[in-house]
């Protein structure tokens, strides 16, 4: 990076300030189209974020399972492989903890909590091998083999909280009952977010810089995600990394579904994943596979998701404000890479 | 039958509530056999079936709501189109961004329109209705995208076998250099199947929240419905009178979920709606396995395994998901 010329910095900076410009221009428009205020609206979600210490804790609740995620998606594209199915593991880990939780006869709250911890990465790699092999083994393009393994998840869970596990007495989309206190992960006085979550969302994170920088493994998956043929040729096995690649995924996407269990809802809800898989999908294309970019863009998503929440309410606007304007950053992130591409081909 | 379904009934709801997704598969089975995949389906059916429904509610014409619908179908067809055609970037990546965009899009824009009275496409009764058996009064009373969506069939049936531009567009999704070479433009022929599949999409769209699920909401109910039609373009082999019997099928599916539930009254209603899913990823596999084997001789000489294999033998566009680039 030493090397960096500042011919090239200059057009990083251009670059930034061409896409900030074209997705500001385009949430502007769908503000007015909508006849909402443009300035007051962003400010709204600005304070919404950023406003009090409660709300900077509730937008790094939101940063945690979203790291978590992209780090384990950062290992199955470093593959070449779209775990879309990433949603699906998230639940599948939220049950496998649940499941755990659920266990009787454990009286130690952190012995059923670290069960519940493995449990979750277990839930979490099983729906991930389980893509794999549908891809490896049934050749299911693993686009397809996620998502339908993703509305199973979905299926499943709602089935778990209407039946085996409804509420004594009656059951309803609010979810299962609340956890006994002892077993919520705890939280300081006036926070939402856990420093238990925060300090397994840094260590994922250092530890899946390490693997993919630091190790064979990184090597390896780099080698079949831009050759499988030639990678085969230096006895590196497509079908056993994508395997390994996409259980690690499933295991991360877990840990995500554990916290949302025990340091957030402390119950099972039918929307326990929150949509926090596909966003993790948008945020790591966003950071372009770079794991250096992904910890501040997961801070710029979470406070954007958390500050739109309030908006229904000050201005009568839809949240999905947030995925608007996340989703823009994308396209326009990608529009400017194709931009130059084709400039510097011509 | 399942539940409470008679047969006449039962064939009737498929009908009615398999046309939208008919019409959706076959927009994008038209795109895919250029050779490109539009992944924003289940974002861009949203976005149509808001627009349609706003546009119909504030003009009044359901006409112009299903033109709306098609329309805002094609103004995301030209962002996958220039992004996948024009700057060779990832079609995958392409879709999912703005497959989600257009979902929150949808849900942001529609916020003011959510559970309010629009007009809606009823089903009508055929002009010799009264000469009809009761039975087929029954399963021929139906909303006009029904024929529509029937129609639709046909007409790409004949297209893609028959004429010469259905030719020309299917040799450039398998081989979009040589077509080059015999005088035609691949690019301009992708962008015109991404433009007129993604029409066909947003039409669908709109015959959800016209038709099949009147009004607007969040959700609204045609949630998924896009990736469904994704699947059902690999079920059918990018055929369309398969991709459209797939339809159907998933279409039975759900509704005889809905005779399930009478029976099993604890069970919620969503997970019936989920069930067709793993029934999808199966006989996607069966498919792997029966095009496998169809390659192998002694497979063939079985008579039985032969027409099974044919039936679920399926082969995609050669040049799906490349992007050519022009030398």
């Amino acid at each position: 990076m030493s090397k960096t010329s500042s011919k090239q910095m200059k057009k990083l900076s251009i670059d930034i300030l061409l896409g900030g410009v074209l997705v500001f221009g385009f949430t502007a428009l769908v503000l007015l189209i909508a006849g909402a205020p443009v300035f007051a609206t962003l400010k709204n979600i600005w304070l919404g974020a950023f406003a009090s210490t409660t709300k900077i804790s509730q937008v790094l609740s939101v940063w945690v399972p979203l790291t978590l995620c992209a780090c384990g998606l950062l290992f199955t594209f470093r593959a070449n492989l779209w775990n879309i199915g990433i949603e699906g593991q998230v639940i599948m880990g939220a049950i496998g903890a649940m499941a755990a939780l659920r266990i009787p006869g454990i009286e130690n709250p952190v012995l059923i909590t670290a069960l519940a911890f493995f449990a979750s990465i277990i839930g979490g790699s099983l729906w991930g091998l389980f893509a794999g092999l549908l891809k490896t083994k049934g050749g299911v393009h693993e686009i397809f083999g996620g998502l339908g393994l993703n509305f199973v998840a979905q299926g499943f869970i709602l089935w778990l909280i209407f039946g085996p596990w409804k509420r004594p007495g009656i059951a309803s989309m609010s979810g299962t009952e609340l956890l006994p206190r002892e077993l919520w992960l705890s939280t300081p006085p006036g926070w939402r977010v856990s420093i238990g979550g925060l300090v397994i969302g840094v260590s994922v994170l250092i530890l899946t810089w390490l693997l993919l920088e630091k190790s064979m493994l990184g090597l390896k998956l780099t080698a079949i995600g831009q050759n499988p043929r030639a990678a085969r040729l230096y006895d590196i096995s497509p079908v056993a990394h994508y395997l390994q690649s996409i259980i690690i995924a499933g295991g991360c996407a877990g840990i995500a579904g554990f916290l949302q269990v025990t340091a957030v809802y402390h119950r099972l809800i039918p929307s326990i994943s929150s949509g926090y898989g596909y966003l993790a999908l948008l945020l790591v294309m966003l950071a372009g596979y770079r794991i250096s970019l992904v910890p501040f863009l997961a801070l710029f998503f979470a406070a954007l998701n958390v500050g739109a929440i309030q908006l229904p309410i000050v201005l009568q606007l839809d949240s999905a404000l947030s995925g608007v304007i996340q989703g823009c950053c994308v396209l326009s992130t990608l529009f400017i890479i194709g931009i130059r591409q084709k400039r510097k081909q011509s | 039958m399942i539940g409470d379904l008679s047969l006449p009934v039962l064939i009737a709801s498929v009908l009615t509530a398999s046309a939208p997704l008919i019409i959706i598969a076959l927009g994008e089975t038209l795109t895919e056999k250029s050779g490109v995949i539009n992944l924003s389906l289940d974002g861009v059916v949203l976005f149509s079936a808001m627009a349609a429904f706003v546009v119909a509610k504030t003009t009044g014409s359901l006409l112009l709501g299903f033109l709306a619908g098609g329309f805002a179908g094609m103004l995301t067809g030209i962002i996958v189109g220039y992004f996948s055609v024009y700057l060779h970037l990832s079609q995958v990546a392409v879709g999912f961004a703005l497959s989600l965009l257009c979902r929150d899009l949808a849900y942001f824009l529609g916020n003011p329109y959510s559970r309010v009275q629009g007009p809606t496409l009823l089903a009508g009764k055929l002009p010799f209705y009264e000469a009809l058996p009761s039975s087929l009064q029954i399963i021929l009373t139906q909303p006009l995208t029904v024929w529509f969506a029937l129609l639709l069939i046909f007409i790409l049936y004949y297209f893609f076998s028959f004429s010469k531009a259905g030719l020309c567009l299917r040799s450039v999704g398998e081989n979009p250099a040589a077509s080059f070479a015999r005088g035609l433009n691949p690019g301009r022929i992708q962008m015109a199947a991404v433009l007129a599949g993604a029409f066909l999409v947003g039409v669908g769209g709109a015959a959800y929240s016209l038709s099949l699920k009147p009004g607007w909401g969040r959700p609204q109910g045609a949630e998924g419905i896009g990736w469904i039609g994704l699947a059902l373009v690999i079920f059918g082999g990018w055929h369309p009178m398969r991709v459209a019997l797939g339809a159907m099928l998933f279409a039975f599916l759900q509704v005889s979920g809905i005779g399930l539930q009478d029976i099993f009254p604890g069970v919620p209603s969503q997970v019936f709606q989920t069930a067709p899913f793993p029934l999808m990823i199966f006989t996607l596999v069966f498919m792997h396995y029966s095009t496998k084997n169809n390659r192998k001789q002694g497979y063939r000489e079985n008579r039985f395994q032969r027409i099974i294999g044919k039936l679920f033998m399926s082969r995609a566009p050669k040049a799906i998901g490349k992007s050519y680039r022009q030398e």
